[in-house]
């Protein structure tokens, strides 16, 4: 595939120079000159007022038809499945409708079978089951190993798990081994109605360009999903079939788990209802007291901007946003928070948003849904005493 | 010891300008830099080298400017470094990338230990690690925040997951890919910079990479950008400025709206 140019229509405009996002195009000789950095993302072509510029397209011809179905990885941890498998069976069941292929979860672990029913009872038609001492705890190798197996075997369409560590760790893997293409941290994903490829939409640039990538020639269409981008799927009264399935290869893992422990205070953040975050415009770390009276009064978790996990006031497992934890609760109450776009990516979705800033041309107000401009000090404190004339009341 | 580091020039800024008339980019005075995640992996390789003795390598592939990338890496203690560039990487997927990557490690012959960061600031895709390893048959493994020893038996690595620590050996050759929390990077010395402006960085081409043609660049990419825009910011709620106590009114009524107090 290769961007080419009828120099006959070019009149020198420059127009597909500016609107390249990629600055793939040089300006050389009075001509554009498309260089390396292109991503063929065709911005050019539209672009061109003659239509100077067109794409050439080798045909290459490989037999997907032989693949179909739509599957997702089940992520579950310590025997419980991981709230955002039954997103991902969301997304996998409304790709059903445009597809009108069967949804099929794979389930791998130690003694999980009692996890299967959790899933067809929600709509999925079929659980692949692969109950093993080996993938007891997570490992890239054997878990990359086990469903590069089992894609195999049955030759799906579509596969895909969520953005999470264990998503982002051993998907890969998995993509690497079948040489196909993988999408990372789709926020959506539809059916093309005309060529029934897997429309795989991310952002991109921390979240200043969004970019819709296909997979064109290889199967399966692989893409890991960001959690929290849809409802989790309801209890239909469904039934699906289980399948036990045998893995013929050896699930070693070469890495050795030498031990676990759960990380004390862990904020877990993608579970709470009410979000108090602070940023940068805290001041510093000690002021973070305040929103943490704010945040046991209205039995809140605490998060936090990338600025001001950098500074050292509050540590990572706070961070919200592009590089931390995506959330989604009914309420985020950002103090202090300009609003990033890498911290919107995170946030965003968000029930019911507020935003307290000093600066009126924060960023945070544009995707607000209350926003109040003043000075945290002051207003936090007031809330606090409201909040707690209020308790004292009722009691 | 020998390590490799694979890292990847990005524009200094996500935050890509809009030009409120023409709602286009503004690249101008955009420059590049070492992706701040590869920070991270460089310095971590420089530390290793000095407890464990060696030699460490940085690679990067992009277009030639691409160079002053790896003449930031020298600066900070790198031994020598590598470009990749050829017209024929264009338009590579993370698959395609890995590859060459991958091609370019077996030319340099025997290593211990490849260290890339977690993801890179533009793509942020944190594929291209795991790929890499899987390429050249090694384990590895992914968000690696502290190296604890290195055994006979292995490098000790820790490691965070959603809700729990992992301790983990790591026989090598193999891979990691670190984040942020593993280490504070060092700026260059006067010395170190003068030694990366003389420094030879040789190119390798397709041509010099000994890998099939047909897995180099966009034609060994499974995966296409078939349209890209920029996000709209919706107004969607009301901002209210005035006295705090109206203020904390507000607020406070509309918590109780939602039904939170």
């Amino acid at each position: 595939m290769i961007i080419r140019l009828r120099k006959e229509l070019c009149t020198g405009c420059q127009k597909c120079v500016e609107v390249c996002p990629f600055g793939a195009i040089d300006w050389q000789d009075n001509l554009p000159v498309i260089n390396e950095k292109c991503q063929f993302c065709r911005k050019c072509i539209k672009e061109c007022p003659e239509n100077a510029l067109f794409l050439e397209e080798e045909e290459v011809k490989v037999d997907t038809s032989a693949y179909r179905g739509i599957w997702f990885f089940a992520e579950q941890r310590k025997g419980k499945l991981a709230s955002v498998s039954l997103e991902l069976l969301q997304v996998a069941l409304n790709l059903k409708e445009s597809l009108g292929e069967e949804v099929a979860a794979v389930l791998m672990g130690y003694r999980i079978d009692s996890l299967a029913q959790e899933l067809t009872e929600r709509g999925c038609d079929k659980v692949y089951l692969i109950d093993r001492p080996e993938l007891e705890n997570f490992l890239e190798e054997p878990y990359a190993l086990a469903l590069t197996e089992l894609i195999n075997r049955y030759k799906p369409n579509i596969v895909v798990a969520a953005a999470t560590m264990m998503g982002r760790s051993f998907f890969p893997s998995v993509a690497a081994r079948l040489k196909t293409g993988l999408t990372a941290d789709c926020t959506q994903l539809s059916i093309d109605p005309e060529t029934k490829l897997l429309v795989q939409t991310r952002p991109t640039f921390g979240g200043n360009l969004m970019a819709r990538i296909i997979c064109r020639w290889h199967r399966p269409q692989m893409a890991t999903i960001r959690p929290k981008m849809v409802e989790p799927a309801p209890i239909k009264d469904c039934k699906g079939q289980v399948f036990q399935e045998g893995i013929t290869g050896k699930l070693n893992s070469l890495v050795r788990l030498l031990s676990q422990r759960q990380a004390e205070n862990i904020v877990d953040l993608q579970e709470a209802e009410i979000i108090v975050s602070g940023g940068r415009g805290l001041g510093e770390g000690k002021n973070f007291e305040l929103l943490r009276e704010l945040a046991e009064l209205l039995g809140a978790a605490i998060g936090a901007s990338r600025a001001a996990v950098d500074a050292g006031w509050i540590p990572y497992p706070h961070q919200v946003g592009q590089t931390g934890r995506t959330v989604k609760p009914k309420i985020y109450l950002a103090c202090g928070i300009s609003g990033a776009i890498q911290h919107l990516a995170g946030m965003r979705t968000s029930d019911f948003i507020i935003a307290i800033n000093k600066d009126p041309e924060a960023p945070i107000f544009k995707v607000c849904h209350l926003g109040l401009v003043g000075d945290i000090f002051q207003i936090i404190p007031l809330l606090i005493r409201k909040l707690k004339e209020n308790k004292k009341e009722n009691s | 010891m020998e390590i490799i580091v694979c890292i990847k020039q990005v524009p200094e800024t996500t935050e890509v300008k809009i030009d409120p008339e023409t709602k286009r980019i503004v690249r101008e005075g955009v420059k590049g830099i070492v992706n701040p995640y590869d920070t991270y992996a460089l310095e971590e390789a420089i530390r290793l080298k000095e407890r464990f003795g060696g030699e460490t390598t940085v690679i990067t592939m992009g277009p030639a400017q691409a160079e002053g990338a790896l003449r930031e890496a020298l600066a900070m203690g790198i031994d020598r470094a590598i470009l990749l560039s050829d017209r024929q990487f264009g338009g590579s997927d993370t698959l395609a990338t890995s590859y060459a990557l991958a091609c370019a490690v077996r030319k340099l012959g025997s290593f211990h230990l490849i260290i890339c960061g977690r993801e890179t600031l533009d793509g942020s895709t944190g594929q291209v690690g795991p790929e890499l390893a899987v390429h050249l048959g090694i384990p590895y493994l992914t968000f690696v925040s502290r190296i604890n020893n290195l055994t006979e038996e292995g490098l000790e690595c820790m490691r965070l997951m959603e809700d729990h620590y992992e301790t983990l050996l790591l026989p090598l050759p193999a891979l990691i890919t670190v984040v942020k929390e593993i280490n504070e990077p060092r700026l260059p010395s006067l010395r170190g910079l003068l030694k990366a402006k003389k420094a030879e960085i040789p190119v390798w081409t397709t041509g010099e990479l000994e890998g099939e043609l047909n897995r180099f660049g966009q034609e060994g990419s499974p995966t296409r950008v078939v349209d890209c825009w920029h996000p709209e910011m919706k107004q969607e709620g009301k901002v209210v400025k005035g006295e705090v106590d109206t203020l904390v009114e507000t607020l406070y009524a509309q918590l109780k709206q939602i039904g939170v107090i």
